[in-house]
């Protein structure tokens, strides 16, 4: 075959610049099917990375899902741990532990969090200070929960000299308020700039606009956002580790070491029993539910709440 | 009942912008006054002057002397005081949207902490009626949500919302541009029963409107007020040349 | 005082004329309006909604009360760094005074003697992060490049929330699947087969009990993968679709679209979200430390036990006995609040740089 063809006149009359579709070099129709070859090439390398990384991780899910199931019975949710050796028991105290670290955390890091974000996203808009806030924020996302934990640690359990359930609260709630921060603002910042006018136009003072409408219209998201924060610090272990430090027995008190759900699936993980090993595995899929759900939930919320307030 | 409202030496700006330079004119009491005008000649931005709206804006600025009556609207009284003397209809219908019908137009009152619930159901009743928006939202003031009106009832129900709270002044800014022909009308109507009892200014790209409605015109151009007459002799007899221009349409 | 004005005659065309209006205007017959009425001079009280709202008082307190308390908030995100940052100094003065810089530089590690250095945990560190993103960073690229350009549309909802899913999963039940399941895998399959086929490369060396530096990257990789690819995603969807289109109209098949239409303008975006992986893993505790064997060594074998400077924290805290033990750990602390600090810095600085600040998301 010749390199080069002779052109024939192509169906449908000869324009200017038709060429003929027999009229492909060897090198054309080469660097064509090179092309098309990379093409799927790389698809087939995403699809193939994309099942590497699906499969592993939805097996992973389901193991834990299974281990914990087969863990898990109405005697967690009421007894405290049995004494080493013994069956039964339960993780009824770490989860109260928990519930009570959580409510302190948020006492302290919803507030002040959504006071932060309305000041970015009201006040703050264009100005130098609520970028800088802003980046800082996104940062402090990035620290180690551990480093938290040491400096609450640092702070109140070495003046205190004893562990305490207010110490991991507040380890906790520095956690929560950049998180919180980020995601008010992104909410506020939805809300159609058009009704904040409307309400100062109407000779309503602006911390009323503020609260009443931008805050009433952006609720929905930013509770959202609260209930993201909250699920990601409930499953903190290492700002607890020397904090609220654990307990094996109820404890009520905001000043004593007290049990944690993460923090006791560790110690039990590292423990040399059997059946503590089994309370580990609940534990994670008691865990592994509050996440589905608060997961769940935020994406349920997206595709409703915010469309609904920002119409 | 209305008050007038006269501007002497009024220059805005928008950071480096220009917007409004040397703007004089005093708008009569109880009648309405159309403002026209190419796009980005300043119309709206001198609107936003006379009720303070301007300033919400961070990298706004105006100076300049504004007098409602014997006030000074900059120096004598807070943006605030203003607002709730001065209302405005916006271009685009903005309804609260987490409100129902009833909230909506009552939240000028509500929200400033008035609670006397029967003067409130009253305003309401009356607010809707002046806005004839009334016989067709009665039966469902409190169930329906502000913004699941149509774009003409939703624009009436701002109106109301502006009257609840009974100003002085009415300022709309190109109420009608968003707003099909039949709501357009219904809205001129509204206008000019209203006139008696408000002052009103009335920012609008359509000439026609504004001869419908306004007793007196003013036709800006790039940030400066041309000429300011009776409709009547704008429209049929303008003194400045830029004027007969815009209004035969050789430009804008 | 109301301001008088004669009617003046006609002025020049180009001085602006000012006059009050005499009459009414006679509406045209275009619509039928009702006549405009002469306006009925109403010299009453004011109503009692202008009476109420001219007694209320214009919040100016309220306004600026309000807007100094979401202040002060808002700079308490400054407070929390400061506040770390100098309490962790403080409570580190200790070995800062005993050993100086030298603390990151040598390699011992014996708190009977109180003798501290942290090369091997900086070293641990740094071998875990760097292979778990060695080993992430393809697969993320690929599940992002995936999900946002070749997925069908059915798919990529569910796709997506099992990515979110897994990202949000708390370390401790990672380690906890790790230390159950991985290090079996490891010491009995894994390694050995690892060991037939690249043990001439000297790099698996030594005993394999399941737990050291292989598995806490293995681990590792699979806790910052959905970071990662999230990000990814995010940042190319922030390419303006006009890129990619003026690509297709060029001629290009999907994956020259991809790669010059949107991962050229990704780039500086992609690495971003690398090095936000990075910063991710520097600071990984739980599940490393569950898996990682807890021994304060510099070795050549991936099999090694080894430490990190989270694990080391989160392993020894609780033992600490002496003063100069705790002031150690803590200092070990800073060290790993200062590093993370700026690679997230510079992370977030390059993907706003791509996505110009947009609210990014708070994984």
């Amino acid at each position: 075959m010749s390199a080069n063809p002779t052109p024939i006149a192509a169906p449908g009359g000869n324009g200017p610049l038709r060429t003929p579709t027999n009229y492909r070099t060897r090198a054309m129709r080469l660097n064509s099917a090179r092309r098309y070859g990379m093409n799927h090439l790389v698809t087939g390398l995403a699809v193939l990375s994309t099942v590497l990384v699906i499969v592993p991780l939805v097996a992973i899910l389901g193991y834990l899902i299974f281990k914990g199931a087969s863990s898990l019975n109405l005697a967690f949710f009421t007894h405290i741990p049995a004494p080493v050796g013994e069956t039964g028991g339960g993780m009824a105290n770490a989860m109260l532990g928990s519930g009570i670290i959580l409510a302190l955390a948020s006492s302290m890091g919803i507030p002040v969090g959504i006071a932060a974000g309305v000041y970015l996203a009201e006040y703050g808009r264009g100005k130098m200070l609520a970028m800088a806030v802003r980046f800082t924020a996104d940062v402090l996302n990035g620290i180690p929960s551990i480093v938290m934990g040491l400096a609450a640690y640092s702070l109140i359990v070495m003046r205190q000299m004893h562990f305490s359930a207010f110490s991991g609260g507040v380890a906790l709630a520095i956690m929560m308020v950049p998180t919180i921060t980020r995601t008010t603002e992104e909410m506020l910042m939805t809300v159609p700039h058009a009704i904040r006018e409307a309400a100062l136009g109407l000779g309503v003072p602006k911390w009323r606009t503020v609260v009443s409408v931008s805050l009433r219209t952006a609720s929905p998201g930013i509770i959202t956002g609260c209930m993201l924060a909250f699920a990601r610090v409930a499953g903190e272990t290492a700002p607890l580790l020397f904090t609220a430090f654990g307990n094996q027995f109820w404890s009520f008190k905001l000043n004593e070491p007290i049990a944690a759900l993460p923090l006791q699936i560790y110690v039990y993980a590292i423990s040399p029993y059997d059946e503590w090993h089994r309370l580990a595995w609940a534990g994670a899929l008691v865990l592994i539910l509050m996440i589905m759900v608060s997961v769940s939930l935020v994406r349920i919320y997206a595709a409703r709440g915010i469309l609904k307030g920002a119409s | 009942m209305g008050v007038g409202i006269d501007v002497e030496h009024l220059n805005a700006w928008y950071g480096t912008n220009h917007t409004l330079q040397d703007i004089n004119l005093s708008i009569p009491a109880n009648h309405a006054t159309a403002l026209i005008g190419p796009s980005g000649c300043g119309k709206s931005t001198f609107v936003r002057c006379l009720n303070r709206m301007h300033e919400t804006n961070p990298i706004a600025r105006a100076t300049g002397v504004v007098k409602m009556g014997d006030l000074d609207i900059y120096k004598d009284a807070s943006p605030v005081d203003i607002r709730r003397r001065v209302g405005m209809v916006f271009q685009r219908p903005n309804p609260f949207p987490t409100m129902s019908i009833y909230d909506n137009v009552a939240s000028g009152l509500k929200l400033n902490g008035f609670r006397n619930k029967a003067i409130l159901d009253e305003t309401v009743e009356r607010s809707l009626k002046a806005a004839a928006l009334w016989e067709e939202v009665k039966d469902e003031l409190k169930k329906k949500s502000g913004a699941s009106l149509s774009g003409g009832q939703q624009q009436r129900m701002c109106i109301a919302r502006a009257l609840a709270v009974d100003p002085e002044v009415l300022l709309m800014d190109e109420p009608a541009s968003a707003l099909d022909p039949v709501s357009t009308s219904k809205i001129e109507d509204l206008i000019f029963q209203l006139k008696s009892q408000y002052t009103i200014v009335i920012v609008t790209h359509n000439m026609q409107q504004a001869a419908r409605v306004a007793e007196n015109t003013g036709f800006f151009l790039n940030g400066k007020m041309v000429e300011f007459n009776s409709t009547d002799k704008i429209f049929t007899t303008p003194s400045d040349k830029r004027t007969e221009d815009y209004i035969t349409g050789r430009f804008g | 005082m109301s301001i008088e004005r004669e009617p003046e005659p006609s002025s020049p065309p180009t001085a602006p004329s000012t006059q009050m209006a005499a009459m009414p205007l006679h509406a045209p017959a275009i619509v039928n309006f009702v006549a405009a009425a002469e306006p009925v001079a109403q010299n009453g009280p004011p109503s009692p909604i202008r009476q109420f709202l001219s007694k209320r008082g214009n919040g100016a307190l309220a306004d600026s009360t309000f807007a100094a308390v979401m202040l002060v908030c808002a700079l308490s995100i400054f407070a929390i760094v400061l506040f770390i940052l100098t309490i962790l100094i403080a409570r580190s003065r200790l070995s800062l005074a005993q050993f100086g810089f030298g603390f990151f530089t040598r390699s011992a590690w014996d708190p009977v003697s109180g003798d501290f250095g942290a090369l091997p945990f900086i070293f641990g560190t740094l071998a875990t992060s760097l292979m778990a993103l060695a080993m992430a960073v393809p697969l993320a690229l690929g599940v992002a490049v995936f999900l946002s350009e070749l997925c069908p549309a059915r798919l990529r909802a569910p796709i997506s929330f099992l990515t979110e899913l897994l990202a949000a999963i708390p370390s401790v039940v990672y380690g906890l699947w790790a230390f159950f399941v991985l290090v079996p895998i490891m010491r009995d399959q894994l390694g050995p087969w690892l060991y037939k086929v690249l043990g001439w490369t000297g790099f698996f060396e030594g005993y394999n009990f399941g737990v050291g530096l292989l598995t806490a990257s293995i681990i590792l990789a699979i806790m910052i993968l959905p970071i990662i690819s999230s990000i990814t995603r995010d940042i190319m969807q922030a390419v303006p679709v006009s890129q990619r289109e003026a690509v297709l109209a060029l001629g290009a098949t999907r994956w020259e679209m991809i790669r010059t239409g949107v991962l050229r303008n990704a780039r500086i975006g992609i690495v971003g979200a690398v090095i936000l992986g990075l910063g991710r893993a520097l600071g990984e505790t739980m599940a490393v430390t569950m898996v990682i064997g807890n021994h304060p060594d510099i070795s050549k074998s991936l099999f090694a036990p080894a430490n990190t400077l989270a694990s080391v924290i989160a392993g020894e805290f609780s033992e600490a006995t002496s003063d100069m033990y705790i002031s150690a750990l803590i200092e070990i602390g800073l060290a790993l609040f200062l590093v993370t600090i700026v690679v997230n810095a510079i992370a977030r600085a390059l993907v706003w740089a791509v996505t110009r600040g947009a609210p990014a998301r708070s994984i």
